[in-house]
Order: C-alpha cells, then sequence, then structure tokens
C-alpha cells in the first residue's frame, strides 16, 4: 500500500519552527512519507509542492496570526488547482473566534497548544482519503 | 584547599555507611516513585549530594566570593542588597502609538526599563506593502517602517531618562540608528544614554530563523556596530548573545548554556579579527538567557555561565580589564512552558522561573504573562506579570543576601556539571573551525531538534508530566479573555508609509541607499554612519534592507528534521 504523503509548510514570516519539525518527525515515525518545505512559504509555493509530491495532506503551521489571511488564499489555490481533496489541517496559535470561519472554508482539523501528537496522527489516518 | 578533605580518610565515606544503615532499610519498605530521576533537560539526578560529591571543586578558585573572579556567585558584591535587577517588560504590538501607550503605562506602573517587541515585517526587514508582510503587520509586535515611527514610538519618554532593550537582529542596525536619531532630536547625548540590541545573528541561523543576508556580511553588521559603538556609544550594549531562543526552539540547558557562549566568543574572535582591542568592546556585550522550568538546573546554568565567560575572556582572548570579564545577563521566563490549557497555572509557573533567575543573580528580568499561550498579553495580564516580579524583589526575602544557594553541595556539583558539559561542546565546535562554520554545518541545529523531539516523547509517555496537559486535565474550561490583534494597524501602517513617500524628498533618499550600497561593497568601510545618513532622510527598513540585500544577497537553509 501506498504510504500517506504529507506536506509539512510554515507560510508567513515567522520562523519558530519546532512545533512543524517535532510534528514532521512524528508522522514520519508514524509511516507516512512527509516533506518539509522550509521555512517562509507563500500559499502559491505551498500548493505547488503539495501538487508535485502528490500530496495526500498539507499540515500548515501558523503561530503568527496570519492565519486568516494565509488559509483562505491557499483554500483557493487548491481548489483553482483541482486539489480540493487534499486534507488541510493547522497546528498552531488559532484564537477561539477564528476556527469557525477556517473549518467553514475547508479546514479540517485544528490542533491547539499542547495537542498530543498522536492525536494528530489518529486524526490524519481516521480523516484522510488516499488520492490513488 | 578542597570541600572533601579528610572525608575520604575513612575506609568508608559517611555516605556509604549512610546509605548501608539508613537508606537500604528505608528503599525495602518503602521503594522510590521512580527508577530515575531526571532533569526537564534528562539529565540524571542523584538521591543525595553530599561533600564527597565536590571532589575537584577548590571553593577559593571556582566558586570564589562575590564580585570577584571566576563571579561564580554574582559580579556585584553586594547582590541585590545595593540594586535590584531591572524589571523590564518585554511589549508591542500594532501601531507604535498604542505601544507608546502600553510603554506609558508600564513605566507609571513601577516598570524600570523598557523592551522594545517589533512585529515581524520589520524584524524581516521588510516594509508593510511588501506581499510577505500580508497579515503580519502589528501582530507579534510593533510595526516600525521608519524614523517617523520611531519618533511616534518614544514620544513622551526621554530617552537620556530610560534604558531601552530592543529585540532586533537582522535589521538592528537601522533600528538602533533610528533610535540614536530620536535620542539626539530630544537632545539626549549618545556618550550617556544606555541601553540593548540584541543584535544576535547566530541564534538567529540556529534557532529563530529571523535572518535576512548570509553568515558572513551579517557578522560583518555586528562588528561595524562594535567598533561605531566603543567610539560613540560607549553605555550602550552592543548585543545580547541570547540563549533564549535556542532553549524555546526545544534545546536543553546545557546546549543553551554551550551554544550562547560559544556564540559569545565567536563575536569576540571577530572583533579581534577585525582589529579591536577586546577590552574596548567585550564589556558592551550582554547576554539573555531563559528561565525554565527545573529551578536547580537553571541557578546552576546562570552561576556556570559566569564563570566560563570570565575564565574565556581572561585566558583565551587575554582580556585585563574586570569589565570584560564580568558576564551580565538579562532573563526571560520561558514562553514554551506557557499551556494554553489552565492558563492560570503559568502564573505558578512564570513565578518559580523568575525565582530561579534571581537566586541565579540575573540583572534584568522579564516575566511572561499568563496569557501567551494564546496571544500577546492582555495589559491586565502584563501588569500581574510585573507585579510577580516585585512580590519576588520586596516580599520574599531572597533578595537581602548574595547568592543564597552558593556552597549547596547539589548547585555547585550542578554548576560544575554544566561548566564541563559546555566546554566539551566548546571542543567540539572549536574542531569544526568556529561556530559560523558549526551553523553552516548544521550541527547546532541538528542538536536542538533531536532534544526537542526527545522532549515531546517524554511528555506523550508521560514521563514528563505538564499539569493541566497530560495529567490534572480539566474537560470544562472557561474561556479567558485575550488580546485580539486587528487588522486595523495595518492599514494604519500602509497609510502612514504612503504618505511619508509622498512628503519626503526621494532623491535624497535614493542618493543615501547608493551611498549604503558602495558601503556594503567595500568591507574596511564601517555600515554604521550611512545607515545613520539613510535614517535621517527617512528612509524605510525595507528600503535600507534591500539595499544590502542588493550586495550580499538573502541566505536560504537547508530544512533539517
Amino acid at each position: 500500500m501506498r504510504k500517506l504523503r504529507v506536506v509539512i509548510a510554515k507560510p508567513g514570516l515567522d520562523g519558530h519552527d519546532r512545533g512543524a519539525k517535532v510534528i514532521a518527525r512524528a508522522l514520519r515515525d508514524a509511516g507516512m512519507e512527509v516533506i518539509y518545505t522550509g521555512l517562509r512559504q507563500t500559499p502559491e509555493q505551498i500548493v505547488s509542492a503539495a501538487l508535485q509530491e502528490d500530496a495526500d495532506v498539507i499540515g500548515l503551521s501558523i503561530l503568527s496570526g496570519a492565519h486568516n489571511h494565509i488559509v483562505p488564499r491557499l483554500m483557493e489555490l487548491l481548489k483553482e488547482k483541482g486539489l480540493d481533496d487534499v486534507m488541510v489541517v493547522i497546528g498552531g496559535i488559532i484564537p477561539d473566534m477564528d476556527i469557525p470561519k477556517l473549518k467553514d472554508i475547508g479546514v479540517k482539523g485544528i490542533f491547539l497548544p499542547g495537542t498530543p501528537m498522536q492525536e494528530i496522527i489518529d486524526f490524519i489516518n481516521g480523516h484522510v482519503r488516499a488520492r490513488v | 584547599m578542597t570541600y572533601n578533605q579528610g572525608v575520604k580518610t575513612a575506609a568508608e565515606t559517611d555516605k556509604r555507611r549512610w546509605e548501608r544503615e539508613t537508606l537500604e532499610p528505608t528503599l525495602r519498605k518503602s521503594p522510590e516513585r521512580a527508577e530515575t530521576f531526571t532533569t526537564i533537560s534528562g539529565r540524571p539526578i542523584d538521591r543525595l549530594y553530599t561533600a564527597e560529591d565536590l571532589e575537584g571543586i577548590d571553593p577559593g578558585r571556582d566558586i570564589g566570593q562575590p564580585g570577584e573572579f571566576p563571579y561564580t556567585r554574582g559580579i556585584h558584591p553586594t547582590g541585590y542588597r545595593g540594586k535590584l535587577w531591572t524589571m523590564r517588560q518585554f511589549a508591542g504590538f500594532g501601531t507604535p502609538e498604542e505601544t507608546n501607550e502600553r510603554y506609558k503605562t508600564l513605566l507609571k506602573a513601577g516598570g524600570t526599563g523598557l523592551s522594545v517587541a517589533f512585529d515581524l515585517p520589520t524584524l524581516m526587514g521588510r516594509d508593510p506593502d511588501h506581499p510577505l508582510s500580508l497579515g503580519e503587520v502589528g501582530k507579534c509586535g510593533v510595526n516600525v517602517t521608519s524614523l517617523a515611527d520611531m519618533e511616534t514610538l518614544f514620544d513622551g519618554i526621554q530617552l537620556g531618562d530610560i534604558t531601552t532593550s530592543m529585540t532586533i537582529n537582522s535589521p538592528a542596525a537601522m533600528i538602533f540608528a533610528m533610535y540614536l536619531v530620536v535620542a539626539e532630536k530630544q537632545g539626549a547625548d549618545w556618550k550617556k544614554i544606555s541601553g540593548t540590541i540584541q543584535n544576535d545573528i547566530l541564534k538567529e541561523f540556529i534557532a529563530q530563523k529571523e535572518y535576512i543576508f548570509p553568515p558572513r556580511p551579517s557578522m560583518r553588521i555586528i562588528t561595524d556596530i562594535f567598533a561605531f559603538c566603543a567610539a560613540d556609544v560607549p553605555k550602550w550594549n552592543t548585543i545580547s548573545v541570547s540563549g533564549y531562543h535556542i532553549r524555546e526552539a526545544g534545546s536543553t540547558s546545557l546546549q543553551e548554556l554551550a551554544f550562547t557562549l560559544r556564540d559569545g566568543i565567536e563575536y569576540v574572535q571577530w572583533g579581534v579579527d577585525a582589529g579591536l582591542d577586546v577590552d574596548r568592546f567585550v564589556p558592551q556585550i550582554s547576554f539573555f538567557f531563559n528561565a525554565h522550568s527545573d529551578f536547580f538546573e537553571e541557578i546552576a546554568k546562570y552561576r556556570a555561565a559566569r564563570k566560563i565567560w570570565a575564565e574565556a575572556m581572561r585566558d583565551r582572548f587575554h582580556a585585563r580589564s574586570e569589565r570584560s570579564w564580568k558576564l551580565r545577563f538579562h532573563t526571560q521566563t520561558a514562553g514554551v512552558s506557557l499551556t494554553a490549557q489552565q492558563p492560570y497555572n503559568n502564573v505558578v509557573r512564570t513565578a518559580l522561573q523568575a525565582l530561579s533567575g534571581v537566586l541565579g543573580g540575573t540583572n534584568s528580568l522579564h516575566t511572561n504573562s499568563l496569557d501567551e499561550a494564546l496571544a500577546l498579553p492582555t495589559a491586565e495580564a502584563a501588569t500581574l506579570a510585573l507585579r510577580t516580579q516585585q512580590i519576588i524583589a520586596h516580599e520574599s526575602g531572597v533578595a537581602n543576601v548574595v547568592d543564597p544557594l552558593g556552597g549547596s553541595y547539589f548547585v555547585e556539583k550542578l554548576t560544575k556539571d554544566m561548566e564541563d558539559g559546555a566546554l566539551a561542546y566548546f571542543d567540539q565546535i572549536d574542531r569544526m573551525g568556529g561556530m559560523v562554520e558549526a551553523i553552516e554545518r548544521g550541527f547546532p541545529q541538528k542538536e536542538i531538534a533531536e532534544s526537542a523531539y526527545r522532549f515531546q516523547q517524554a511528555v506523550e509517555r508521560r514521563e514528563k508530566i505538564i499539569v493541566g496537559v497530560n495529567d490534572f486535565v480539566r474537560e470544562d474550561e472557561p474561556p479567558i479573555e485575550i488580546l485580539y490583534i486587528d487588522e486595523s494597524a495595518s492599514e494604519k501602517q500602509l497609510a502612514r508609509l504612503e504618505q511619508l513617500r509622498k512628503t519626503r524628498s526621494q532623491a535624497a533618499v535614493e542618493r543615501s541607499l547608493d551611498a549604503l550600497r558602495a558601503a556594503a561593497k567595500s568591507p574596511k568601510t564601517n555600515l554604521m554612519p550611512p545607515i545613520l545618513d539613510a535614517v535621517r532622510v527617512y528612509a524605510t527598513v525595507g528600503e535600507m534592507c534591500d539595499a544590502l540585500r542588493d550586495v550580499w544577497g538573502e541566505y536560504e537553509e537547508v530544512p533539517i528534521i
């Protein structure tokens, strides 16, 4: 069976990459194929990485508060490229009041500080439809 | 003379006897809670420390007295009996007007210094109208685009009367130049003003990742600042060599200590190589450490740091001035230890962490607010954080005596172990050719990523307990009030920038940027004078950084996971 392919990306100007790196490694240890894009990726770059890598999942790490700008743009681009079946999840600092909006535009899971890695692994395994 | 003289003459040490006669029967009846005990960094901790553990530590040579070499017990002979630490609360958000108001509140509440948090566009040398600034303006700190913003930020605050710390790194020279010009316009004397710019690019490459230019030209900006300040702004702390971010990125306490001090040595080496006299620029170097949750390990870290620095400056660089030997440091409690769950618990965490900083002899302190795992702090939460320091200072009594833990078997042994561990890392990094080379190889980055992952695994396995997160969890948590930063800061800063571009002399700006490019191409020219010229004609941070990008290019890291 093909391994799940996950693109972990850090959009925006923020450089705090501890969370992105820890989750990248945890997903890899859980048997997924992980592609970490590195820092300061624009939504365009992330979508193109997802396309190129044939990703099943995009995981965004955002702590700076820029999610309300970055995520809608990313979701729009995914739709344009016919990648709306790629599951998008976010980890980081997201105020409660912003969560419904993000879910409305198609973000599947939002993981706040303190979430166990296993919970994220289980969520991805439980919700993803592997692309064929 | 060593502590244990006389102890080992007996055939059986007293500790052995105690273990046999007293400990073993107890353990048979009631075993301990765990097989091994470790610090938050994973360092094994023994059950009991006695005089035997101090073998090899010479109290006169290694611990000494406060105010004397090697300063293990502190740099001031009177500790905090003379002067308390500076209570310096890091703050900044939104527009310069909003932050200016917060500063005035903090000063009125008894804060004794300012500390500026800049937003990500400013930190990354991008103007608010750059595409990468989208959604980031004013979010994590205050936006400062040009001298006009700096004038607003310090409106009504006399720069001659306070000290200001500014957390700025890649564009440190530009922001510092803006501060100097504001001071000049207020009539303050550059020779008398004091404060700090973080200006520590090595830890950006290692941990915080707010770099712009490649390592070598970045180091040149720093040595130019050393030379400029030694001559013109002699009371300014030209750099705050920072372990804080290294720790937040997941390092152990030892790695924080080792990489930070080795970074410090790297800066001194580059200064010396640039032809500067050690005793003229080293006294202006300061440090910045994290106060994490493992109380004694942190205290040992601060005490070891002072000793390592004093010996490195005297023996490695042959500094003769005591001012070069004395390591002065700021401490901030560990942001990464704050939990979004049960946020009031963070007040207690912060108080304990702050206490470790004080018992370790910190020279200034920032205490985090209870809501910082969720957002930037509200004014109320920020005030409570400051009150935490005031209670330690004025009620607990710990500031009445110098280095109260000196001579503790445990603390002295841990201090020695931290020192030995750091020196072993120094050897490794020296063999690579220095810190710049080690960073280019990804060595500290890999070490930190490894520690971060190990810690997270320990939390998941519940070998490390975080109250409210993996134990003592509460399901029905009431939400707390948080500071929500809307888009108005971005709109205001964009409008202000547009206005600035209309009113300033574009020709003067272009000329100043050409001069800056020319200076960047000529390694012997100090960059501060052309940067000051550009600031005076209201060139923006983004424009000045772009001029340098034209010459030096941008750094891109190879991501390591």
